[in-house]
């Protein structure tokens, strides 16, 4: 064990993978020369050469694009976007190309691709720099979806993403990049898709989230026990697949359930959940599901508006002692 | 035609050959005379029309795309490729897929829906697909392969291969901004890459001019840092010449290459593009000039003043492509759909 930061965590995943496999490389913005926009690929360059660590203009579908048809052709490509906002021009090239070909040729050929970098929101980085858009993903059959919270799983997801067959959507948080905490250093650490994790354990009711929303979910199950109501935290980890059993689990021992997204509330993975939950479930719900999300608005600029679109603690707390009542 | 053996990854599933080789399957199995390009034009031309047919008898369902015009563009160009080299397509794919050596079994039963397609009935006409022989498949957006051709490009760089990809696309795809991107890429970073546009003048119903401020393709080529020529797709022996000459030096020098090949479409965009929607946008006078100018004909003329065809092997060529083609039908009208259980196959690659 070593204690890293979330972006040094990914950089490892990264680099070992490369040293593993001469298949993988890297591309994107800023990747090589420049260190990357959030150093999460610092140092590659000159450790790989610029074949491997290959800056791109700033071409979002050719990047994807190059991404697909590299993967295609049996290399393994982790393409970088600067941030997840950026990739809305290559939608195309990651929905209707790299998510479906095996699909469309019957599993004849696969598109082994990651596509990484940071999604999220503040910093008043305002409308187009500050959102989350994982359901698009998600909604999407033939991509597998990973958002990590730890810096351990940032290594291990990462290097899971790297050596799946399957194009893998892989949003890191750009307030997570600081965070440190322990990461294995052995090379065949990996931490498999599917699998939620418990990151506390309680008995009243169940909190849901991924990426930073484990950390607002935990924020709020410490405030919550002080008024004695004990949260359980599920860190979903991959939205694609998803882990029902874990979360369904934990429903039938606490019997409530709070799901909360960073994305736009509208149409978002909690309704997903809470819809799946009603299916599945419905006989273990003692209260009706609360989803927490953001303000369905385009991110304003002002402090006090953004702070107010922002998924927060507070509304976490607010809606654990809504189905408390 | 393209075998890929040592460059095709071994996790890439084998494609399972449903059918043995049948005499002249593919006119253009590694025979580049050019008898050889006449009979892969002619069972281009042919299997076409049979598409038509099955299409109006609700055999074949979708879009159906063909190729009658321009057989010379593929003809001209894909029986010089190498074992390693790659195809990619556009959703006007059946000629690829006949060129680079899929069974015409495989393609009709594809786009009959059936297990026994090239892309096991789940692709359909637009997706036709051959990995093992190095065509990574027709695509259904235009200006879709162009960013796809980059990565393949960038693999065979990657490998230090002398490999080529050759990527088609329409003049429509010019006007993408996807195609742009891609062109910068492949010029940035001097991929083996021959981009060939297939300029049939429109893009469905909206022609060139309707369309496309700078006319003049290979200036955007140029503007990318990419060599770029000219040539007449009616010509098939122009086609032939040029694309030996491109595909050389492309091997030679490690770089891409853009080829503009002026063409025709003799019929329309898609089967719902018929004579009377033609009207709204093209005269039967223009297409009866084109058709004058048909690159099958005068190949036929030429090989039979050359002597290197007569008109008995001409007609023993259209006897065996019948034969082919019934085949290929009596194959895939006697396949199985695919069975309900696999629907939820093959989304992910380890399924």
């Amino acid at each position: 064990m070593a204690v890293m930061r979330y972006s040094e965590a990914l950089r490892l995943a990264m680099s070992e993978e490369m040293e593993r496999d001469p298949a993988v490389f890297v591309l994107g913005e800023e990747v090589g020369q420049y260190q990357g926009t959030f150093r999460v690929t610092e140092g590659l360059l000159e450790r790989f050469g610029p074949q491997r660590v290959l800056d791109t203009p700033i071409s979002e579908i050719a990047i994807a694009g190059l991404a697909t048809g590299a993967a295609m052709a049996g290399l393994r490509p982790i393409a970088e976007f600067m941030t997840w906002s950026f990739a809305l021009s290559a939608m195309d090239q990651i929905v209707n190309h790299a998510a479906k070909i095996t699909y469309m040729s019957s599993g004849r050929i696969h598109c082994p691709a990651v596509f990484r970098g940071p999604a999220g929101t503040g910093n008043q980085l305002s409308a187009q720099h500050s959102q989350s858009l994982e359901s698009w993903y998600a909604h999407t059959p033939g991509l597998k979806v990973v958002l990590p919270y730890t810096p351990a799983d940032a290594k291990g997801l990462l290097k899971t993403a790297i050596r799946d067959e399957s194009p893998v959507i892989f949003m890191e948080h750009a307030g997570l990049y600081a965070t440190r905490d322990e990461v294995p250093e052995d090379p065949d650490f990996t931490v498999p898709f599917g699998q939620a994790v418990v990151r506390r354990p309680g008995t009243d009711v169940t909190l849901i989230g991924y990426s930073i929303m484990v950390r607002k979910c935990l924020t709020a199950a410490e405030r919550l026990a002080q008024e004695g109501i004990s949260c359980e935290v599920l860190d979903l980890r991959t939205l694609t697949p998803l882990d029902m059993e874990t979360i369904v689990g934990s429903l039938s021992r606490t019997h409530r359930v709070v799901v909360t997204q960073e994305e736009w509330r509208n149409v978002g993975f909690a309704a997903e959940i809470a819809a799946r939950l009603a299916d599945e479930a419905f006989d273990e719900l003692d209260a009706p599901i609360k989803r927490v999300g953001g303000a369905d608005v385009p991110m304003p600029y002002a402090k006090e508006l953004e702070q107010a679109a922002i998924a927060s603690v507070d509304a976490i707390v607010e809606a654990v002692r809504a189905v408390m009542a | 035609m393209i075998q890929h053996q040592g460059t095709t990854p071994s996790r890439q599933e084998e494609r399972a050959s449903p059918d043995p080789p049948l005499p002249h399957l593919t006119a253009g199995d590694r025979d580049r005379s050019l008898a050889g390009m006449f009979r892969l034009m002619l069972i281009t031309r042919r299997f076409e029309e049979s598409l038509y047919r099955k299409y109006r008898e609700g055999k074949i369902g979708g879009y159906l795309h063909r190729y009658d015009g321009q057989e010379a563009l593929v003809a001209g160009v894909i029986p010089l490729l190498e074992p390693g080299d790659y195809v990619l397509s556009t959703y006007r794919d059946h000629a690829h897929a006949l060129a680079v050596g899929t069974s015409p079994r495989e393609i009709m039963a594809e786009l009959m829906g059936r297990t026994t397609g090239c892309a096991g009935g789940k692709g359909g006409s637009m997706h036709l697909i051959d990995p093992a022989r190095g065509f990574l498949g027709g695509d259904g957006i235009v200006g879709g392969p162009v960013p796809v051709a980059v990565g393949v490009g960038y693999a065979i760089k990657y490998r230090g291969d002398s490999a080529v990809c050759v990527c088609y696309f329409g003049d429509g795809a010019m006007n993408q901004g996807g195609v742009h991107e891609a062109l910068n890429m492949a010029g940035l970073y001097r991929l083996p890459i021959l981009f060939i546009l297939e300029n049939n003048g429109y893009a469905m119903g909206t022609s060139v001019s309707r369309s496309t401020a700078q006319t003049d393709m290979l200036l955007k080529a140029h503007a990318h840092g990419i060599e770029a020529a000219r040539v007449d797709g009616m010509d098939p022996l122009a086609v032939r010449k040029t694309a030996e000459h491109v595909i050389a030096e492309i091997r030679r020098e490690v770089k891409p290459y853009f080829l503009e090949m002026t063409c025709y479409r003799f019929v329309g965009h898609g089967v719902a593009d018929n004579a009377q929607q033609q009207r709204f946008y093209r005269t039967e006078e223009e297409i009866q000039v084109w058709k004058a100018r048909d690159p099958l004909v005068r190949l036929k003329d030429h090989l039979l003043r050359t002597g290197e065809l007569s008109e008995a092997v001409v007609e023993r060529m259209e006897d065996e492509i019948s034969a082919v083609i019934e085949d290929a039908i009596q194959f895939a009208e006697s396949s199985p759909p695919p069975t309900l259980d696999t629907l939820y196959q093959h989304v992910y690659a380890e399924e």
